[in-house]
């Protein structure tokens, strides 16, 4: 999916290929932003997230060693959450401070009657990880195990 | 990969000689054809594995080997508690004790036919699957603590099965060294609805028929006949394994830096077997063994209920339940020492030979039966454990047939509903709760199964004893 950021057209999240699994990745202007677009990315693995309306939100926090560990933390909170709370979430937003995260989901309950489901992701893994900034753009991607 | 850079055994045992930090050499057993397409970096992996603490013999692939996390999967490790053995996520992975169960129906293809779409419907109908999904047991934390202890036994015990059914599953149901006090409570809460469901990803049930006989005299002892129709389920630990693993991951991070041991790839966290935060772990991941099997349990119950409306006259009997992400303790032989192992089987099932003790009795004098699952439109294969896998991979055989494509590639080249078309159109019925999942597990995704089971029979792994292929397919 491409966001229109300062009127150039740019990816904001993407999955790409692993052989058994599937390897989500968010781009950013600030880190925040990629574990946002991460978290999107993430959840287009399981749902047609474009159709799933940002009506509930859910708070998550926590934190990690370094910032590559707190991406995979980040998403592994947000799939309990989800998963506790029957919810599946389109819309992210998140701060960061000292390795600890404040983050927020938005989505709404899953019904298989409205929302196009496709894969349980049973978790974020280390594997192919990386948080970093390319030309200005930070990337913040893993590998989920589906 | 280079087949050059390999030592050549046997036609279906190939050496890595130790290099670096390797304490042991690595060990591939597959085709020469299922090497050269081996990924660079299931070698990888293979090399990172053997250098960990306390590895004995060598670090193993089976012929179904794929690039995995940490281990490869289709992985075998054996560590020693002596040596400063360890236990590492990488070799038991997020489903812990994911695996396959084979029911027998007493009933042969022609009189199950007629009844198929009923039946797979049927299925369909009871057995929740896909995501969001919702068994029909709820539990709170006191309940769900004897799932974790008992497994299996718990199941019986509420009447979902017969106590029978606990003899044909391995350890007898239930995994000892449980302790659901090293689980956490989001992991308790989320398997609260999750018990008797089937997931999605790879995991299925199928009704299939028995297509080949390779060895009657075993086939005979396992009760298998040519057309006869059996019942696999394919799943795994659910929420509650996921969690797990995803708790642990974190302290065997710690546990890593910790004790610093030096690991190749940050999957392969680890903590020696003899430290709190190792026997933790295990500990937590004998509860998540016990509840996959409690689950898998479960869902034998809801396929009895559903032949039962549908086919009074079938009798629904396990045949085996194997897992195949698991770290057990063994007792092998290494050199000429008798020595009490963790062996780490990611990907790959245990194919115990005759005799051991923890065969069923009926089966022990033929070997462990191996439930390996094909694809949706492929087969099936049922085979037993050898007394030379015993001493070539501390018995332990492949597990599936392993991607070819990933599933990106896979959702570009089929469209879920035309692939459903296809299959029926062969005689396969599936009924699949998301579309894009059945195109990403569509047959021509995978390598071909018959290549994998045929180098781990002639590897000496396990023995081929039967074919199945799928009539009707239940998919997530």
């Amino acid at each position: 999916m491409e966001w229109d950021w300062d009127g150039e057209s740019m990816k904001a999240y993407e999955t790409f290929e692993h052989r058994a699994d599937i390897g989500v990745r968010g781009y950013g202007r600030r880190v925040e932003e990629a574990f946002e677009n991460g978290a999107r990315a993430m959840f287009s693995v399981m749902a047609e997230i474009n159709d799933v309306k940002p009506q509930d939100s859910e708070e998550v926090s926590c934190e990690a060693p370094d910032m590559d560990y707190l991406f995979v933390e980040w998403l592994n909170n947000l799939l309990s959450i989800s998963h506790l709370s029957g919810k599946i979430f389109s819309s992210f937003k998140v701060e960061i401070k000292d390795n600890k995260l404040r983050g927020k989901a938005w989505g709404e309950k899953i019904d298989a009657s409205r929302h196009k489901l496709m894969t349980e992701v049973k978790a974020a893994t280390y594997s192919m990880l990386k948080v970093s900034k390319e030309d200005d753009v930070y990337v913040a991607q893993c590998v989920v195990d589906v | 990969m280079d087949i050059k850079s390999l030592n050549k055994i046997s036609d279906y045992i190939w050496e890595i000689p130790p290099e670096g930090d390797m304490r042991v050499p690595g060990r591939i057993f597959a085709s020469e054809g299922l090497v050269e397409e081996l990924d660079d970096n299931v070698v990888k992996q293979i090399k990172n594995v053997a250098c960990l603490p306390g590895i004995q013999e060598a670090s193993i692939a089976m012929p179904d080997a794929h690039w995995g996390y940490g281990f490869p999967i289709g992985g075998v490790g054996a560590f020693d508690p002596k040596e400063d053995g360890i236990i590492s996520m990488g070799g038991i992975g997020f489903d812990i004790s994911c695996g396959v169960r084979t029911m027998r129906t007493g009933m042969t293809r022609k009189d199950i036919q007629p009844h198929l779409e009923k039946l797979a419907d049927r299925l369909f109908a009871v057995v929740p699957a896909g995501l969001g999904s919702e068994g029909k047991i709820r539990l709170n934390q006191q309940q769900i603590d004897e799932v974790l202890l008992k497994g299996a036994q718990w199941a019986v015990s509420k009447g979902y099965g017969i106590k029978d059914d606990l003899m044909y599953i391995e350890e007898g149901g239930v995994m000892d060294g449980a302790d659901p006090s090293h689980v956490s409570s989001t992991a308790k809460e989320r398997q609260f609805r999750e018990v008797g469901t089937l997931g999605s990803g790879n995991h299925y049930l199928e009704i299939q028929y028995v297509a080949e006989i390779y060895d009657e005299q075993i086939a005979g002892v396992l009760g298998l006949y040519k057309d006869d129709v059996v019942v696999s389920v394919h799943c795994g630990s659910r929420a509650l394994g996921h969690q797990i693993g995803t708790d642990y991951l974190k302290t065997l991070a710690e546990a890593s830096r910790k004790y610093n041991i030096a690991i190749h790839e940050r999957e392969l966290v680890c903590a020696p077997i003899d430290s709190p935060e190792g026997r933790r772990y295990f500990s937590a991941v004998c509860a998540g063994i016990n509840c996959a099997l409690a689950n898998r349990q479960v869902i034998s119950h809801l396929v009895r209920e559903a032949f039962s409306d549908v086919i009074p006259k079938a009798r629904i009997s396990i045949l085996y339940d194997v897992s195949h992400n698991t770290c057990k303790v063994e007792e092998h032989l290494v050199g000429k020492k008798m020595k009490r192992l963790f062996i780490h089987r990611k990907g790959a099932t245990r194919a115990f030979g005759p005799g051991r003790k923890e065969i069923p009795e009926e089966y022990r004098s033929v070997g462990q039966p191996v439930l390996i699952g094909g694809t949706m439109g492929t087969c099936s294969y049922i085979l037993a454990g050898t007394e030379s896998g015993m001493t070539q991979a501390f018995g332990s055989a492949c597990h599936g047939a392993g991607r070819a494509l990933s599933r990106t590639q896979a959702k570009k080249k089929w469209r879920g509903d035309v692939l459903l078309r296809d299959l029926a159109a062969k005689g396969i019925i599936v009924r699949a709760h998301s579309y894009s999942g059945a195109a990403e597990e569509a047959p021509g995704a995978y390598k071909d199964v018959t290549a994998v089971v045929d180098a781990t029979h002639k590897a000496g792994l396990a023995k081929k004893v039967a074919m199945v292929r799928p009539m009707a397919c239940i998919k997530g």
